[in-house]
């Protein structure tokens, strides 16, 4: 997701306050996607220039700003279109990992370990987050990251297994170094 | 207040070259207020630790205590009585007794004791798990999940001062498995210990403290922050 699509389907809701978008972004995310102001006005300025928001008349110095009929079609192709597995940012779990097993000297099982370990205490905070009452759009966020912490655990319980069958081979050297004898 | 103590327990099935190390000095205290989960591989020994915990089988070497009081001191009649009353049960497979009713399997470790009022407070604990109406029914007029929520609630009444359950959340749907974790943390919150065994994180998640067993020992633990720790974090 985009702060950009964010901030558009938040003025959905009616033209707001550079702080009071801030303020309704870090609701709507539960605190764990914390914006700054200076990112807000940075994408309210590039929304402006793209014709998606435009400013209203200012009102004791602070300027509100609304959204587009032009905005409204892209925050409906927004929330029409499927995210791309591939458009998210890489996971750096699997990548260190894979690393690990391949780079001597290193303890995977150990770094299996500390990862599972670290995840498991992520999701206890979460849970406890859970356990609190809350409005359902926060608890589904919730729910989302408890879920993808679930999932790393079992992929990390999965590695664990694979890992006590497991015989490295050969590091393939590229071809065209010279391996000094 | 330490209720339940683990003291470097070792647990060996059989002899000889047959025999199977089933648990390999574990040390766990589980303290009044305190959820701990516990998660490992199948065959890593957690059935183990939690039997005896419970008094049902005991250690080869080292020692359990429950309240202070090492269960191996207890003689046979002494510890059942001590189990009825002071450890509350959800096995693997659920041991719901089919000749009785949902309340009448409930309020039987209260009826042992003679302990007056058993039909009220069995109602109240099948309602707390969401059983409002099944009083009556006997066990082979419910479902699976509904059966689970029966032996959940005949683990929690009473004074039950420690917890164990083995695999409790197994046969039931997300939504149901997470009410029964809601119900044991506040058993646990109101002053009981407990341990619980799971393969599912997210139910494992509920925990103040999550210890991974591994070929039987603890390979490692994953304790939840104290308020404190958050609050110095800077
Ligand atoms: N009564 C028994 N006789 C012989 N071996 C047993 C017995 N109970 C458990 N074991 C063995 O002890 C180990 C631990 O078992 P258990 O505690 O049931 O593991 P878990 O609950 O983690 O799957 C396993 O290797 C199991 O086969
Ligand atoms: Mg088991």
């Amino acid at each position: 997701m985009s702060v950009k699509h964010g901030l558009l389907a938040l003025l959905e809701r009616g033209p707001m306050y550079g702080y009071q978008l801030r303020a309704a972004f870090d609701s709507a995310t539960g605190g764990t996607w914390p914006l700054n102001i200076g990112q807000v006005y940075t994408t309210l300025a590039r929304l402006e220039r793209d014709d998606l928001v435009a400013a209203l008349p200012e009102n004791e110095g602070q300027r509100p700003y609304e959204i587009t009929a032009h905005g409204r079609d892209e925050l409906k192709k927004w929330f029409t279109t499927p995210v791309q597995r591939g458009d998210r940012p890489r996971d750096e779990v699997a990548i260190k990992l894979a690393l690990a097993i391949t780079t001597p000297g290193v303890d995977v099982a150990k770094v299996v370990m500390t990862q599972r370990t670290s995840t498991m205490r992520t999701l206890q905070e979460y849970t406890r987050l859970k356990a609190q009452p809350g409005d359902l759009p926060w608890l589904l966020v919730l729910d989302a990251m408890i879920f993808q912490a679930e999932a790393e655990l079992r992929w990390l319980d999965h590695c664990e297994a694979s890992l006590v069958r497991y015989e490295p081979q050969a590091v393939p050297v590229p071809a065209d170094v010279e391996v000094p004898r | 207040m330490t209720v339940l103590e683990v003291r470097d327990v070792h647990r060996v099935h059989g002899t000889g070259a047959t025999s199977v190390t089933a648990l390999d000095g574990i040390s766990l205290t589980v303290g009044a207020g305190e959820l701990v989960a516990v998660m490992g591989p199948s065959g890593s020994g957690k059935s183990t630790l939690l039997n005896l915990a419970g008094g049902l089988d005991s250690p080869t070497r080292g020692q359990v205590l429950v309240d202070g009081t090492s269960l191996q001191s207890l003689s046979r009649k002494q510890l059942a009585a001590w189990r009825r009353k002071r450890i509350g049960y959800v096995f693997q497979d659920l041991n719901l007794i089919a000749s009785l009713t949902a309340a009448e399997n409930v309020a039987l470790p209260l009826d042992l004791d003679g302990v007056r009022g058993s039909r009220r407070q069995a109602e109240e604990a099948l309602t707390e798990v969401g059983l409002d109406g099944y009083a009556d029914r006997f066990p082979d007029e419910m479902s699976g999940g509904q059966q689970q929520r029966v032996a959940v609630a005949r683990a929690l009444i009473g004074e039950r001062r420690l917890v164990l359950a083995d695999e409790p959340t197994g046969a039931l749907d997300s939504r149901t498995g997470e009410a029964v974790l809601r119900l044991l943390r506040s058993k646990v919150d109101d002053g009981a210990a407990a341990v619980l065994v799971t393969h599912d994180a997210r139910h494992a998640a509920w925990a103040d403290r999550v210890v991974f067993l591994r070929d039987g020992v603890v390979a490692d633990v994953s304790e939840r922050d104290q308020p404190e720790e958050l609050l110095s974090t800077p």
